[in-house]
């Protein structure tokens, strides 16, 4: 067979920079990495260098699925470098504390490294104008960097970044108070659209994902999984398995202690010299599995528990003025409970790795959102020291969160440490289904007490969902105070009492973050409640959603007694009221809100949320045909992200947003039967298809210079809200349980 | 034995008949450009043209390409359709990409100016998790108009 090896185990090892290179460190990364780095203080956190041919070398230390991190983060660096974009080459980092926190989740790439990166490419920019003034004998002062060179303003003279490098290597690291920055009127390429880095390697099948990755003497193995989660094996017949063509052994991957975390689940891997034939020896082999205690679990019996545990008293998680008062007092009580099942991240690429582990050292090429928890996974996998796992990053088909879990990694090293070669692990998309780290399925049930006027005097929001937190610890029973971050206790209504609980569930798979988390269905449940109420007061909805937030101002929540985790530091990202209005004022004006003539069966809903510290707002309109067949035509989405980098970005992430949450809301649903899921590929877990997603989404960005935000997943949470709004609107039908593909609408 | 013509080159194979197209082309000869996204021909990501016409290379066994022409992304060269994804910016996270071009170039050829249904129709069967899907309509239109 013909050797292919797309990844030179010499290139991906060496330093991102030759010798010569003028290399620089910084020295301020965000506060959750500060720790590390202080016990590391010889350890440069290095992220810009230049060649002396002017070749400007950045380091794309978060991971690219999507988003376009590998290309924006960079580019803040080359613009406050002066660098010209047409001679930067990205490495991308490998897993290493030494870059800060490499977790690309959280939507926090941007709004974490946009300082980091400003400050490594200002000190880059001062050292080589100082080197210049040196060279030429003048001032500094009289040295000005600009696209590329370093230009002496009184005489015109010119000395490229390139013929620079070396003097500048020798210069000390200016202080940061020395810097000067660039003004936002300076700015060559932040607020400008650009086009991601490998755009053309993507469109001509270059690119390399983590699908791709193959070094010499790799073989590969598919893994058999117990069913149900915990299951243990009882036999395992490979007869049958070792007579397929291309097979060569099979590996008895150990069961995970709980609880799971980012283990290998375990089971039994087949090793064959390609795919496919991993593929049919699994489908011929015989594993004999002890379901063990999950297998007592069955979505549609879960769904009634946690139904009925959204109806009872739970702990109570925010609680302001009196809210059984009010609604002793209200002229008017509605109550309504919501549900949103399951779901998997379906990205388009399965997870895969492949491992090498020798001489005590495990090398991984892998398609993951955070190499360094590939490092700590795979060093407590196969007893080495995190220092020895060198986690190479590739692009990844796709994350929204699933690949922050590096479960597949730790097959690869386990398998490879045992073969003693190197090992790719590919899971099918039926094990990309089965055993994925699922969003959680959540019952919700609203209260509100409106006064005369139709306004709320009292609310009550109650949301009962297995937590996050039972992926790594024990015997969890209550919400994360992330999870209730994400629209339970942060919810921005102007409401007299108002009270927020969490209920008791048991979590029976594994639960994961998956783009915008516990949003989705707080969002869904409480933006849809706001419009029952907007109906049941007679109101137009976008009129009483502006109410309901009430006057621009400061959701103080901490002075409310409210303990709540912002994704970001509260005085920099307050809860911004006004914001939120503008954003809904917004969406409205431009898709003509009340205004706009819609033909027969279509309608408009609006929802408004805020999370990752961005706030959205946004407009569907909805088409439903006579026979109940639902379209969306057009969707408009305000959003308010803060300072934005790449526009056309920003825009490319909120019209993706506005499909996955027609994904999510049209037809999305993982159930399970005696503890195994039933779904298994994209016949049984479709995800919108471009004659089911919204014709067209406008997206329209707020121009701010508030700092910057989130802006890969809060445009997800809003969508279904809106959508099941529109729907109310054009039917009179109200959705209360998602997806809306398993009820009728006529 | 089976011989394959992939990208106008001939490819001799001794392996199991029955492998998918895809895993040929990734496994063995090294053309890791079709990607592996259902094994079922549900998500188009493997798309590739047989004697010029689109085919899910996951549920194509390489006998049955025996003898045809097999173009895949790397054979296809530069195609009106690569600039207009670049003028769109259509790509995200990019792992279906390659399967979308296969299959407007496809759609293309048999419709040069296509409608929004015919673009329905063509490319219902390739999933874009990331969702740009108007992206893709619009560059396939400008490429459409660049072809005409």
């Amino acid at each position: 067979m013909k050797t292919i090896d797309n990844f030179s185990r010499r290139t991906f090892l060496r330093q991102s920079f030759g010798a010569g290179a003028f290399v620089l460190g910084a020295r301020f990364l965000p506060t959750a990495a500060m720790a590390t780095l202080e016990s590391a203080v010889f350890s440069p956190n290095v992220f810009v260098g230049i060649k002396s041919d002017g070749t400007v070398l950045i380091v794309a230390s978060r991971s690219e699925m999507g988003t376009s991190s590998r290309t924006v983060v960079p580019l803040i660096l080359a613009d406050e470098l002066e660098a010209d974009w047409k001679r930067v080459k990205i490495e991308q980092a490998i897993g290493d504390a030494k870059y800060g926190s490499q977790d690309t989740d959280g939507s926090h790439s941007v709004r974490d490294f946009f300082p980091v990166m400003q400050e490594c490419g200002a000190s880059a920019r001062t050292m080589l104008e100082q080197a210049a003034a040196k060279q030429w004998n003048v001032p500094a002062s009289e040295c000005k960097a600009s696209f590329h060179q370093v230009i002496h303003t009184p005489s015109g003279k010119k000395l490229g970044y390139g013929e620079l490098a070396a003097a500048a290597a020798k210069l000390p690291v200016p202080d940061k108070k020395q810097l000067v920055f660039k003004k936002k009127s300076e700015y060559r390429y932040i607020g400008k659209d650009f086009p991601i880095y490998d755009l053309a390697d993507i469109t001509h099948g270059k690119a390399i994902f983590g699908m791709d990755a193959k070094v010499d003497g790799m073989v590969y193995a598919s893994v058999e999984h117990s069913p149900v989660l915990g299951g243990k094996i009882k036999s395992v017949d490979n007869k049958d398995a070792l007579q397929v063509r291309g097979v060569s052994q099979t590996v008895v991957i150990p069961d995970f202690t709980p609880p799971h975390a980012f283990q290998a689940l375990g089971g039994v891997a087949v090793i064959a010299d390609n795919t496919w034939a991993a593929f049919q020896g699994r489908k011929k082999l015989k594993v004999s599995w002890d379901p063990g205690a999950n297998a007592s679990y069955t979505s549609s019996e879960y769904k009634k528990e946690l139904q009925a545990t959204a109806r009872k008293p739970g702990k109570v998680v925010r609680n302001f003025g009196d809210v059984d008062k009010g609604f002793a007092g209200a002229a008017k009580t509605l109550e309504a409970d919501y549900y949103v099942p399951l779901l998997a991240h379906a990205q388009m690429e399965p997870v895969a790795a492949v491992a090498d582990f020798r001489d005590g050292k495990c090398t991984l090429w892998a398609p993951v959102q955070n190499p360094q928890a590939v490092q700590d996974t795979v060093a407590a996998a196969t007893g080495i020291d995190k220092k020895d796992v060198i986690c190479n990053v590739t692009l990844l088909g796709g994350g929204f969160g699933r690949k922050s879990k590096p479960d597949f990694c730790a097959e690869a090293a386990i398998l490879s440490k045992q073969l003693g070669k190197p090992v790719k692990v590919v899971w099918s998309r039926e094990d990309d289904t089965r055993f994925d780290y699922y969003h959680s399925v959540d019952a919700m049930y609203l209260k509100a007490g409106l006064d005369k006027g139709g306004k709320p005097v009292a609310w009550l929001q109650r949301s009962v969902f297995p937590s996050i937190d039972s992926t790594f610890a024990p015997n969890v029973k209550y919400a994360g105070t992330g999870e209730l971050g994400m629209g339970l206790i942060d919810t921005p209504y102007d409401i007299a009492n108002l009270r927020a609980e969490n209920g008791e569930a048991v979590n029976h798979v594994r639960i994961g973050w998956m783009r915008s988390v516990a949003n989705i269905y707080h969002a869904f449940a409480i933006c849809s409640f706001a419009d029952e109420c907007a109906h049941a007061a007679g109101r137009d909805p976008k009129d009483y959603l502006l109410d309901l937030i009430g006057p621009p101002r400061i959701v103080d929540l901490k002075a409310q007694g409210t303990e709540y985790a912002n994704m970001g530091p509260i005085e920099t990202y307050p809860i911004d009221a006004g914001r939120l209005r503008k954003v809904i004022e917004l969406a409205a004006e431009k898709a003509e809100w009340g205004k706009r003539k819609l033909p027969k069966g279509h309608a408009l809903g609006i929802a408004a949320h805020r999370s990752f510290l961005s706030y959205i707002a946004t407009v569907v309109e909805v088409a439903v045909g006579p026979d109940g067949k639902i379209s969306i035509p057009r969707v408009d989405t305000a959003v308010d992200a803060g300072m934005i980098v790449n526009p056309d970005r920003v825009k490319s992430q909120f019209e993706g947003a506005a499909v996955f949450g027609a994904s999510l809301a049209l037809m999305g649903e993982i159930t399970a039967t005696n503890g195994k899921i039933d779904q298994g590929n994209f016949h049984n877990y479709p995800v919108a298809r471009i004659n089911e997603a919204p014709l067209v989404t406008h997206v329209h960005i707020v121009d701010s210079d508030a700092p910057p935000a989130g802006v890969g997943e809060p445009g997800v949470p809003p969508f279904a809200p809106a959508l099941c709004n529109a729907i109310f609107a054009a039917t009179g039908k109200r959705i209360r349980e998602l997806p809306i593909g398993k009820q009728k609408l006529v | 034995m089976i011989t394959l013509k992939i990208n106008g080159a001939a490819h001799q194979f001794d392996g199991d008949p029955d492998m998918p197209l895809l895993w040929y082309l990734r496994d063995v000869a090294g053309l890791t450009g079709s990607k592996f996204g259902c094994g079922m021909g549900l998500c188009g990501a493997c798309t590739v043209h047989q004697d010029g016409v689109a085919i899910r290379s996951c549920v194509t066994p390489v006998r049955s390409a025996a003898g045809k022409e097999i173009t895949t992304i790397e054979g296809l060269g530069d195609h009106p359709l690569h600039q207009a994804w670049a003028a769109e910016n259509v790509a995200q996270c990019g792992y279906c990409q390659v399967g979308q071009i296969m299959q407007a170039a496809s759609l293309l050829k048999t419709k040069p100016k296509p409608t929004d249904k015919d673009i329905d129709d063509a490319m219902a069967g390739n999933i874009c998790r990331c969702g740009t899907y108007q992206r893709i309509r619009a560059a396939i239109k400008s490429a459409a108009k660049e072809h005409a």
